[in-house]
């Protein structure tokens, strides 16, 4: 089947965050999604079922979200970008299948739309509860990329950037929104084909014998080239640690090597992966670090406060995991106190603290039943603090 | 325009959200003009009070909520208490005449306009729901300094179902003809 370039349709448009992941998605050449729809993520479903036909994709809602998860992987081993989207308790369910793609290192997307948990909580309710599933919601020691963003604009630059770097290092990448980035609607500039950096996955020469093919061959930067299933190339995939060649052998030394290799791919390049955005004075006192949809509150507080001449600064994470350990370091070397709005009861804080190590004083605000928290809120605080 | 938050409340089925899509959209034609829209959802939006908002700024937009509203719309009673209070001091309330403002009168003193959005709907186009057409017909009045009427129009026919275009405009019509004293609150600050 011949597959149609997606075009954008103007460029200044009114969008709602998860349409924005869809329009992101098929910019960055998405062509698969499955999933089974749920409050808040349902927009982008039902965005990809009427987009992905039209351009000679696939949508498929599966039976329930372990599925949708496990559809997507299977695209993605078939050659194709995949995406799936979900909230927090279908995000607990695709746990499994997302150890398993970072196991046998499948580019894979998944959107949490998050909303207020443990448990269905309150499906229409903003939250940043899953910070900490996404980081250790499987089992054993393992690497997630996460980006969190934090408007409209944000949501569709940053599903592109999530399905780059998840082709870039065969590794899944976590796309965190919450309810209020997810349906709110703002006026956001598409991008033009040729403005739009789209990395593809390594795959093997051309001149290729299928015979040597090693589907997890160890390569100077640690990502193995990836073929097609089903395009003549033999192609074992395991949960168990694998050799070279995708099937167990059960050696304890090939258990450390892969972790080790799984881990480092990510960590030597962390200068790709971490993104974040900043505005600190030289001689500012304090920052506001904040993440996802309580940056606004976060930076809208600290460019009021200026007026008033408060030196305060703000701290926009984009990438949560890895998480910026130096750059916080650095932020926790230049200022007395960071101040951490989160909409749980306090997760990503406690990576601020551990990078900070009292060099600087680490102040949570926490709102969890659903409301944002307010400007007023952190400007109390700042001027408690300064 | 700096900064100027429209809040639009009613209940649930009034179209409220619709008219708040709406004024985002006719705010995305404007060049260099930021939008951001977000509304109530949730059970509060079958039947409750609902309540969609429009943030419109020329510099970045940081928080996208309603801080305190510019311009408030309350076409029911439950509405008008819950969110009556929570205006700046130069902002305006327009509010349906069927309900009862006693309470706050003395406080909103000229910041309050009450009109006859629901009984217009009902009588002259026949259809109560119509009411947020009427609705976008005053605001666009209120903020044709800075967003063009005709923008408004043209959302309206890109957003309804073609076969209600007609019925739609007649009642943005009659919004717009309602008479607004020169009050300069209500084209005070945008």
């Amino acid at each position: 089947m011949k597959t149609k370039i997606f075009k954008p349709k103007k460029s200044a448009v009114l969008t709602q965050g998860n349409q924005a992941v869809v329009e992101g998605a098929l910019a960055a050449g998405v062509e698969f999604f499955a999933g089974y729809p749920i409050t808040p993520a349902s927009e982008i479903a039902e965005g990809f079922a009427r987009e992905l036909p039209q351009i000679g994709g696939k949508f498929l809602q599966m039976e329930d979200e372990i599925a949708g998860m496990a559809a997507v992987i299977g695209a993605s081993l078939a050659g194709k970008k995949a995406i799936t989207a979900t909230s927090g308790p279908g995000f607990a369910l695709k746990q499994e299948n997302l150890g398993f793609a970072t196991m046998i290192e499948v580019p894979v997307v998944v959107v949490n739309v998050q909303r207020v948990g443990p448990s269905t909580g309150l499906p229409t309710a903003p939250s940043q509860g899953d910070v900490m599933q996404t980081r250790w919601g499987r089992n054993g020691d393992q690497e997630i990329i996460a980006l969190a963003p934090s408007s409209v604009a944000e949501s569709y630059e940053l599903t592109i950037k999530a399905v780059n770097l998840s082709e870039k290092f065969r590794q899944p990448v976590v796309l965190l929104l919450d309810e209020v980035i997810g349906h709110l609607r703002e006026k956001i500039h598409l991008k033009s084909k040729e403005e739009i950096e789209i990395y593809n996955r390594k795959k093997p020469e051309s001149n290729q014998n299928s015979d040597q093919f090693l589907p997890y061959q160890l390569t100077d930067d640690l990502i193995p080239p990836m073929a097609d299933y089903g395009s003549g190339f033999k192609y074992h995939t395991s949960g168990l640690f694998h050799d070279q060649s995708g099937f167990p052998d059960g050696k304890k030394e090939t258990a450390k090597f892969m972790q080790d290799r799984l881990h480092n791919k990510l960590h030597n390049n962390l200068d790709q992966i971490i993104f974040y955005e900043k505005n600190i004075r030289s001689d500012d006192n304090a920052a506001v670090l904040s993440y996802g949809s309580a940056a606004r509150a976060a930076i809208s507080t600290v460019n009021t406060a200026r007026k008033d001449n408060l030196k305060a600064g703000w701290f926009k994470l984009q990438t949560i995991w890895p998480f910026a350990e130096e750059a916080v370091a650095e932020l926790a070397a230049q200022v007395d106190t960071i101040i951490v709005p989160e909409l749980n009861q306090g997760q990503l804080i406690r990576e601020v603290k551990k990078a900070a190590a009292g060099r600087a004083k680490v102040i949570g605000i926490n709102s969890y039943a659903g409301d944002l928290i307010r400007p007023e809120e952190i400007r109390a605080l700042l001027e408690e603090v300064l | 325009m700096s900064r100027y938050e429209i809040r639009l409340s009613g209940a649930g089925g009034q179209g409220m959200i619709l008219a708040g899509i709406i004024l985002a959209e006719s705010g995305v034609m404007v060049d260099d003009l930021n939008v951001s829209q977000s509304q109530s959802y949730g059970p509060e939006s079958r039947g409750g009070a609902s309540r969609a908002e429009v943030v419109f700024d020329e510099d970045q937009i940081d928080f996208p909520k309603v801080i305190k509203p510019d311009l408030l719309v309350c076409l029911t009673q439950e509405a008008f208490n819950q969110y009556g209070e929570d205006l700046k001091n130069y902002g305006v309330i327009i509010a349906d005449s069927r309900i009862d403002t006693t309470k706050l009168k003395d406080k909103l003193k000229n910041n309050l306009y009450q009109l006859n959005i629901l009984d217009l709907a009902a009588n002259k186009i026949g259809k109560e729901i119509s009411a947020n057409m009427v609705v976008l017909g005053i605001i666009a009045k209120i903020i044709q300094k800075k967003i063009p009427v005709e923008f408004i129009k043209k959302a309206i026919i890109e957003k309804v179902p073609p076969q209600t275009v007609d019925d739609n405009m007649e009642a943005f019509e009659l919004g717009f003809q309602l008479k607004l004293d020169k009050r300069s609150y209500a084209y005070g600050r945008i």
